[in-house]
């Protein structure tokens, strides 16, 4: 060994502590800590599996959608957020959107190929609220949101560019043959947009509009989580869903109301994180009860 | 209010535990006997234990290591269709393989894959585990060996990294990986070998969930700055992160070998008000980047984030917005880069803070052993500047701190910035560069400087907007973590190989001294400038425009 050239004694090392660690902290230490976890956290160690009717239904841990197969809510049940996880609480593609707050300019689809465009997060939150307050009959209207349920964004083109005159202003997420929601900016007839053109010269200017500061429909239920599996919603959009809820099933709002406690995880002692309403446990319990 | 206790309670509780780990491991790492199963470990792999190393044989040992570490991972990632408990996920192609062998051996992490999608359980627990061990104890040998360039009175030897390299995986992270482990578990993390099984829902549909030993990845994922997760969205993940509870467990297992080094550092050098005054420092420093976290996150600047009313998107319920952001920030700036959010959703300016904390140099606290020497040197250019200004003979526990010292020190603070901004201003000339963004316009600036400030700051946390499975990202990102890791590496083993050697001067009246208000504000003064000088034009582009001008 002392007669090798010391770089090559150092490679013979690294190989053999390369196997050693391997198999030690590679295989020794999961599969100890796989067989402790089963043996004494079972329920836990197996991801938290629930049943409904002796069938297992899916795990407490992770969200589902409460929706038919075409996509649309089911009125009986409580909503879960919206997910960017496959096509919705996929675990196996988990993901977030990922589009940041000045995500508000639509690409918008070329006419007869609906799946060519991208909306901006600001028109799915928009998208999102307002079919929502639908669901719910309470009003869907957010800041930055046109009634349509667009991002209320202009692309204003002035006379030097940054400066001057506004001498063409188009709303940029509203595809013609689509109504502006501001019919006139700065004395200027406002257009609708034209998918395929390039705006990019236009400064953009979003519209606040006159919508409350605190929307009826809460954030996060506007809003994807950052798993795309999240398991909870607010309490307060628990509570805006609770009478839909508890008038399909023919039950009290006061039952519903209790099952959302029984159903809420507080702050973990007092003060960590926030409290969160189990939708799936929620939902298993409702069917319980009818 | 909430958030502010939250962000109390678990940094109370790392600085209660930094103590005893910190003692523990200067206990444990340095000197001592050896146990009968280390020794034959050592004879195993043909190491004498009790011979120590110069600094250039130290350097050569951990090239070997990471270099046969990276060929066995890419050999293990390509092979894995071929291999058991692949799940049926076939081997990665070599690009990717290359990127991920890499990004582990440097602990970075970063990963340019979704796990759920491709990696087995044997990739995950032979193959990125081992190296989440390996590489964060390569960090702490580098630490522990620059810790005896300056206590050591005499003599070239500045450690034996083998010796080093077993006892940081076996004595310190193994035995905490284990409690952490077992509590996270308790907490409702999964711990299984199962594969992916369908159910049908509640409503009707299918849902495939998919099994694992998360449990025992966790801990390895957050205590040793490894920070990839097991599924594609980490420590958001229910399975990785089931609740507010296991949420503040996460943040202190990612913030406590870093913490507890100093603690370490202060004992080895029998200066514990040393230890102190640089957690002080690293307080401050953590404490400004959190403060303006939590305050461009609860602004709500953006347009989006005004239409929702909370900056919300991106974010899971159970942590909120303050539980996200002091887990980005300790993620951040412990150089793990888990993350429990989006980080490309964060408001402009609270993603800049991210950001900054991985410019600062992941120094606050940093991590496992990089943290230490990366604030070592800056406390060496702290030094060194305010000697020159008060007129002192630059000395630094008893080290004087001329030029030829100084020179790798500078060397040292010149690689990160080199790197970042070559790299980034390269992805913005080239369409391949442009077309992986996934936002437009100075979001996408930020999502390309965030990759490459993370790849060479060994970070790993992502504005994952950014499509880096292209031939493009995972070329240079490979070259940037690579030498963004090694480089350093290099020049901080030379400098303690300088520093073993020197005779140490004695305390006099004109010695700068270490502790006090005066050093912690130069410290500190140092480390801000040091990185807004290198980076704040890059920052005005990126997270500053968006947040100013969008």
């Amino acid at each position: 060994m002392n007669r090798l050239p010391r770089w090559l004694a150092h490679h013979l090392a690294a190989v053999r502590v390369v196997v050693v660690l391997t198999l030690t902290v590679g295989l020794l230490y999961p599969l100890a800590m796989t067989g402790v976890a089963q043996a004494v956290f079972g329920h836990r160690a197996d991801g938290s599996p629930v049943d409904k009717d002796g069938k297992p239904v899916g795990s407490e841990l992770i969200g589902q959608s409460f929706t038919g197969t075409d996509g649309t809510p089911i009125r009986r049940y409580f909503q879960s957020r919206p997910s960017a996880a496959g096509d919705g609480y996929d675990p196996g593609s988990t993901a977030a959107s990922n589009l940041g707050s000045e995500s508000v300019v639509d690409v918008l689809p070329t006419p007869g190929e609906p799946d060519s465009g991208k909306l901006s997060l600001l028109t799915q939150v928009c998208e999102r609220s307002k079919a929502v307050g639908e669901f719910e009959g309470v009003s869907g209207a957010r800041p930055y949101c046109t009634s349509d349920g667009v991002g209320a964004v202009l692309g204003v083109f002035r006379e030097q560019g940054l400066t001057g005159r506004a001498t063409r202003v188009v709303s940029l997420n509203q595809a013609c043959p689509a109504t502006p929601f501001l019919p006139v900016y700065e004395g200027v007839t406002v257009g609708c947009a034209q998918p395929g053109t390039d705006y990019g010269k236009a400064l953009i200017v979003p519209v606040r509009g006159d919508a409350p500061a605190l929307p009826v429909v809460p954030a996060d239920a506007v809003t994807a989580s950052g798993s795309g599996l999240d398991p909870n919603i607010s309490p307060a959009y628990a509570a805006l869903q609770a009478p839909r809820v508890a008038r399909e099933r023919g039950l009290s709002l006061d039952t519903v109301t209790e099952l959302i406690k029984a159903n809420t995880d507080g702050r973990a002692l007092g003060f960590l994180g926030e409290p969160g309403v189990n939708v799936l446990t929620l939902n298993l319990a409702l069917d319980r009860e009818s | 209010m909430y958030g502010w206790l939250q962000a109390l309670f678990v940094l109370a509780l790392l600085v209660a535990l930094h103590v005893p780990v910190g003692d523990y491991m200067a206990r444990t790492l340095d000197g001592g006997r050896h146990l009968a199963i280390e020794r034959r470990l050592y004879r195993i792999c043909g190491v004498d234990p009790d011979r120590e190393q110069d600094w250039r044989h130290y350097v050569l040992a951990l090239l070997a290591f990471s270099v046969v570490s990276i060929a066995a991972l890419f050999a293990l990632l390509r092979l894995q269709g071929s291999l058991p408990w692949s799940l049926g996920h076939p081997g990665m192609p070599w690009e990717l393989a290359l990127h991920t062998a890499v990004s582990f051996t440097t602990n970075t992490s970063w990963q340019n894959y979704a796990g759920e999608s491709t990696t087995g359980h044997l990739a995950v627990m032979a193959g990125l585990g081992v190296q989440g061990f390996a590489s964060a104890a390569v960090g702490m040998c580098v630490g522990l060996a620059l810790i005896r360039g300056l206590v050591r009175r005499s003599g070239t030897e500045i450690g034996n990294f083998w010796v080093d390299l077993v006892r940081s995986v076996f004595r310190v992270l193994l035995p905490l990986a284990v409690v952490f482990g077992l509590l996270l578990i308790c907490m409702g993390v999964q711990q299984n070998l199962d594969g992916a099984h369908a159910v049908n829902t509640v409503a009707g549909g299918t849902q495939t969930l998919i099994g694992g030993p998360v449990g025992s990845w966790e801990p390895v994922k957050l205590m040793t700055g490894d920070g990839g997760g097991f599924f594609n969205t980490s420590s958001a993940h229910p399975f990785e992160n089931p609740s507010s509870l296991s949420n503040a467990l996460e943040i202190l297992i990612m913030l406590i070998v870093p913490t507890a080094f100093i603690r370490t550092f202060g004992r080895m050098a029998g200066n514990l008000r040393l230890g102190w005054t640089l957690l002080i420092v690293v307080g401050i420093l953590f404490g400004l980047l959190l403060a303006a976290g939590n305050l461009a996150q609860s602004a709500q600047t953006g347009t989006v984030a005004q239409a929702v009313g909370a900056q919300m998107e991106g974010t899971e319920t159970r942590f909120g917005i303050p539980g996200s952001t002091l887990f980005g920030v300790s993620a951040t700036a412990s150089a793990d880069g888990a993350l429990n959010s989006s980080y490309d959703s964060f408001s402009s300016l609270g993603g800049g803070v991210l950001l900054a904390a991985m410019m600062l140099g992941e120094i606050a606290p940093g991590g496992t052993g990089s943290g230490l020497y990366g604030l070592i040197m800056i406390v060496l250019i702290a030094v060194f500047l305010g000697g020159l200004m008060v007129g002192r003979t630059p000395e630094f526990m008893g080290k004087r701190i001329g030029f030829s010292e100084m020179r790798y020190v500078v060397l040292y603070s010149l690689v990160s910035p080199a790197l970042v901004l070559t790299f980034t201003g390269i992805a913005v000339g080239l369409p391949a560069g442009v077309s992986s963004m996934g936002n437009v316009g100075a979001h996408g600036l930020t999502e390309v400087l965030y990759a490459f400030t993370s790849s060479v700051n060994s970070n790993g946390s992502a504005m994952a907007g950014l499509n880096g499975n292209t031939m493009f990202y995972n070329l240079t990102m490979i070259v940037a973590m690579f030498v963004g890791r090694y480089l350093p590496i290099v020049f901080v083993l030379a400098l303690a190989g300088r520093l073993v050697r020197q005779q140490p001067v004695a305390v006099t009246a004109g010695t700068l001294r270490t502790q006090g208000v005066s050093f912690v504000v130069l410290a500190t003064g140092g480390a801000l400038i040091v990185a807004l000088l290198n980076f704040l034009p890059a920052l005005s582009l990126g997270p500053l425009a968006d947040g100013l001008l969008g």
